[in-house]
């Protein structure tokens, strides 16, 4: 007991140090404190434990669904929640709904991810580009990336659902495409910053190569802010791809996706309110929980801006 | 969202100068080149559309004759730049083609459900002004008491809640349980077609047309998707109002206005309020054309005749033309609405124009 004890308390102090002896002992160190500051945030704490719960349910869903999400019983539909077996009800074809959002998570994290991925990427490496090289090429990279910031996003992405045809994948394109613009814009702010200060200088005498002071110096220093946007971003990405499901551009029946399910429960919301209800309070609680990590991440990583809002 | 852009001088400039002219010249041009580019996504993908547009107006059993006249009478065997010239130049004209679902052209189309959508839109906006102003500078004067954590509250839920999602809640306690609004649609199935159409905007006409009947009957339609859009756009306006009021008042003249002894409703106000107006306005636009956006999916759950309902269905009907031509037009009144922001803001804030 004392032994655990003592070995956490040199941990903790390892941890706290203001004399690293390493760059990755630093590293250790900025990371611990920026974990303090977001430990000490309730909110973003709690929106962290939503999302954790949510990789666990998605993870999980064989051993926690109580029922097969597809397999229909005609007999058995539209049952209000708490009947017998279906905590949530039953939907119009007597699936169960609980089982249905449970395996609907795995979409919803599905589209996060991939989304996360791809539009960041693609904002990083035009912003990045653009501000370092400058002159006509930031040029047409900006106005490029104006263009689609003038877009209203979801009709630029309803439109490219449509030409793409309908599903999950194509959403995921569809909604990465739309979402690229502001990290452009962010990163090309940050590289301009960076650009003309001494350390950079300093590499260019080294004789690193544009590429090599993009990626290995200026992309590093553009991640935090970018990592504050995605996370606050999210939650519009999951409004997005809800709302492609609801119009049936998104992922096809009987695809247990929660946005397509609120779409199918509509048709009976007047008597059966549970078949639209429940999928939707999903929805809202994993959109919530982004929201208070965004918030939670902007104070820990981007203090100049977190002391406002 | 803006397009701002810095001019690298670090110069302030007399607002009416010859280079605020420059700027208004470049800031044409800009919306000029979006414009251009946004018509050509469109119409790129518009062509790429998985389904065959010549075959939506000849019918699947049309022999191959006709099928080849109606494809060269659509331009299509033409390369596709040139198709695109064709297209900008008709767009000019104020034509954006026939539509394939109904063989009306597309601008007469717009024109008929434009004005649904603006009267949705512009309600939601009052809603939004109205209660998101008051609240945010509340929450900014009474910082972390309860009122500022309400606020906080109302803003995390309208960003996080599924808009036509809260729009069948909306309908299924309000119209379904309670009965105290009106259904889905612009008017009652027997006040349909009553008043005659001037502006296309139904409050207005039945007051025209003195038909008050029709006038509440439409009221208690749009009372429901109006404040469900007004609550986002509440959302939005009073957390912009907060961040740009505890700026202000964090400013040493507010402290010099308090130690003069000025009453704190004066210098709340008159000294700090006065200087967020102009922000507000840049941010009240904004939220309008967020209004236009999200009308699409709140226009489908109340069934309402606007522009939002018509590109969906365009859609799912691949009517090429309209898909094109509503989202034309949207993403004009967008890029409109964020030149006019940006412009207000240049000319009445110096601090901008550095």
């Amino acid at each position: 007991m004392t032994d655990t004890n003592m070995q956490k308390q040199t941990l903790r102090e390892w941890l706290m140090t203001d004399t690293p002896t390493s760059r990755r002992h630093a590293k250790f160190a900025a990371l611990y404190s920026g974990w303090l500051t977001l430990k000490s945030n309730s909110m973003a704490m709690i929106g962290l434990g939503i999302l954790l719960l949510l990789v666990l349910i998605a993870a999980a869903a064989p051993l926690l669904a109580p029922m097969d999400p597809f397999v229909q019983n005609l007999g058995n539909r539209l049952q209000p929640p708490g009947t017998e077996g279906h905590l949530l009800g039953t939907d119009s074809l007597g699936r169960d709904i609980l089982s249905r959002m449970i395996y609907g998570s795995r979409i919803t994290l599905y589209i996060v991810a991939l989304v996360a991925l791809i539009a960041p990427i693609v904002g990083l490496l035009v912003g990045t580009v653009a501000g370092y090289t400058g002159g006509w090429i930031d040029t047409i990279l900006m106005r490029i990336t104006d263009i689609f910031l003038a877009f209203p996003r979801l009709v630029l992405a309803l439109a490219f659902v449509a030409a793409l045809g309908a599903g999950i994948e194509n959403a995921v394109l569809a909604i990465s495409l739309t979402a690229w613009p502001p990290y452009a814009r962010i990163a090309r702010a940050e590289t301009l910053t960076i650009r003309n200060s001494d350390y950079i200088a300093a590499i260019k005498l080294q004789g690193a190569r544009a590429g090599r002071i993009i990626t290995r110096h200026i992309w590093p220093l553009c991640i935090s802010s970018l990592i504050v946007r995605v996370t606050l971003d999210m939650a519009g990405v999951i409004l997005a791809a809800a709302g492609l499901g609801f119009l049936g551009l998104g992922a096809q029946p009987p695809s247990p996706e929660w946005g397509a399910m609120i779409a199918e429960g509509r048709r009976f919301i007047l008597d059966h309110w549970w078949v639209a209800t429940m999928p939707g309070l999903a929805i809202f609680t994993v959109s919530l929980a982004f929201n208070l990590l965004g918030d939670g991440l902007r104070d820990v990583l981007d203090p100049k801006e977190g002391g406002h809002s | 969202m803006a397009v701002v852009e810095n001019n690298g001088n670090g110069r302030r400039k007399s607002p009416f100068s010859s280079s605020a002219f420059a700027t208004v010249l470049k800031t044409l041009g800009s919306v000029i080149v979006t414009m251009l580019g946004l018509t050509f996504v469109t119409f790129i993908i518009g062509r790429v559309m998985p389904i065959d547009p010549v075959i939506s107006i000849v019918g699947e059993r049309a022999s191959r004759e006709t099928y080849e006249a109606a494809y060269q009478a659509m331009g299509l065997d033409k390369p596709i730049l040139v198709q695109f010239a064709y297209y900008i130049w008709d767009v000019l004209h104020g034509d954006f083609g026939m539509s394939l679902l109904n063989a009306r052209p597309v601008a007469e189309d717009i024109k008929r459900v434009f004005p649904a959508t603006l009267e949705l839109a512009t309600i939601g906006t009052f809603f939004g002004v109205v209660l998101g102003v008051p609240l945010g500078v509340i929450a900014a004067v009474k910082r972390g008491t309860w009122i500022d954590q309400v606020a906080r509250v109302v803003a995390l839920v309208g960003y996080s809640m599924p808009i036509f999602w809260l729009g069948l809640m909306g309908l299924l306690v309000f119209y379904g349980i309670l009965g105290w609004v009106g259904g889905p649609g612009r008017v009652g199935i027997f006040y349909e077609d009553i008043v005659p159409t001037v502006t296309g905007m139904i409050l207005i006409d039945s007051i025209i047309s003195n038909n008050w009947d029709v006038f509440w009957n439409a009221v208690s339609h749009i009372i429901l998707p109006s404040s469900i859009l007004g609550y986002y756009s509440m959302a939005y306006i009073s957390r912009m109002t907060r961040s740009f009021m505890l700026e202000q008042m964090s400013a040493e003249y507010i402290t010099t206005a308090r130690v003069k002894g000025l009453p704190e409703r004066t210098v709340v106000w008159r000294h700090a309020f006065g200087n967020i107006k102009v922000q507000l306005i840049t941010v009240i636009a904004l939220s309008y054309a967020n209004l236009l956006e999200g009308a699409v999916l709140t226009e489908t759950i109340f069934a309402w005749p606007g522009i939002g309902q018509y590109i969906t269905t365009a859609l799912l009907s691949a009517d090429m033309n309209a898909v094109l031509g509503g989202t034309v037009v949207v993403g004009l009144i967008f890029v409109l609405l964020n030149i006019f922001s940006d412009l207000l803001y240049r000319f009445f804030d110096p601090r901008a124009a550095k």
